[in-house]
């Protein structure tokens, strides 16, 4: 197989597969990820991400 | 034996070492738990950071949330190194092992089963993306500059939004093709809702995001397919990530269950 260049992988591509993907548990765990509002993690996380560094799109 | 048990994954028995380094979501090391001939890759984790309220915390944590996926990520890849994994939802995570066994016993049809299903594959995410940047002549003028007249903004406001239908049209088009052609190719493939554009920090407007589940020995191939398409049309850009575990078709094949039914 061709050696795909190992460029970091991007957060949001590796949440689509962690927090979508992957079996769902049920049983003697602790929390369900399925169960989770993931709107509003994605939510957050926009929202911390847009604090951060990037530039607002309007500011210009 | 303190503290909670997280699982990343099952599998099948493997010969091969996972790399003597490895370490797991809370710093330690993952291991082995074999039981009923399959394999859980089971780390401790605290409980301060993992019981139900604390997790429900954290997730809602961006920070804590990147560490935890990306060191999740790293076991599974270790492993897609020596197997094929079958990944577990990121933060599943028992009391104790024997809760991890219970489990195991139960779920044992459907892991062999999908693991039979995934065995030699992976998984390759393609991106599709409408480069959404404006010409500078076509940005309506900033304020402050004196306005042409009121018909002419209208035109110009009308070409601009012709052509941003024009790309569009062109970038669903390569998209339905791209992924009918690279469906074609894998042994399942899936769509992903596209991403948030402030979330990805991707230029443009994402309109594809799948996920297609190829054999490791035809993965050359498709990588190439992929390669092939990427200038085809301008303005519009396709993106590549894998090889993945099999995150997106570890569910069961016929009905992906997204609703979490609450029948006790």
């Amino acid at each position: 197989m061709t050696v795909v260049e190992r460029r970091e992988i991007a957060l949001v591509d590796l949440l689509d597969r962690l927090l979508a993907g992957g079996v769902v548990i049920t049983g003697d765990i602790t929390l369900r990820i399925a169960d989770v509002d993931l709107v509003r993690i994605d939510l957050n996380a926009l929202i911390s991400s847009v604090n951060a560094n990037v530039p607002s799109p309007w500011g210009d | 034996m303190s503290g909670l048990r997280y699982v990343y994954a099952v599998c099948h028995p493997f010969g091969a070492a996972l790399q003597a380094q490895l370490t797991g979501v809370a710093g330690d090391p993952p291991r082995l738990l074999n039981h009923h001939g399959l394999i859980a890759v089971v780390s401790h984790v605290p409980e301060a950071d993992f019981s139900e309220e604390a997790l429900r915390a954290h997730l809602e944590d961006l920070d804590w949330l990147a560490a935890t996926a990306r060191a999740h990520q790293q076991v599974i890849d270790a492993l897609t190194a020596v197997t094929t994994p079958l990944p577990l939802r990121m933060a599943t995570v028992f009391r104790d092992d024997s809760g991890v066994r219970v489990m195991m016993e139960e779920r044992e049809d459907d892991f062999r089963r999908t693991l039979d299903r995934l065995e030699g594959r992976v998984e390759w995410g393609v991106k599709v993306y409408v480069e959404t940047e404006p010409e500078p002549s076509a940005r309506p003028a900033p304020p402050g500059r004196k306005a042409t007249s009121g018909r002419d903004y209208l035109r110009q406001r009308r070409m601009q939004t012709r052509a941003h239908e024009d790309q569009w049209a062109k970038a669903e088009e390569l998209a339905t093709r791209l992924h009918e052609t690279l469906s074609s190719r894998a042994d399942d493939a899936t769509l992903h809702a596209p991403q948030n554009p402030t979330l990805s920090g991707a230029a443009g407007r994402n309109v594809l995001n799948a996920a297609y589940l190829v054999r490791r020995d035809v993965s050359e191939e498709f990588v190439e397919m992929v390669d092939r398409t990427k200038d085809d049309v301008p303005g519009i850009r396709v993106e590549l990530t894998g090889p993945w575990a099999a995150y997106s078709f570890a569910g069961e094949e016929t009905t992906r269950e997204e609703n979490a039914g609450e029948g006790t």
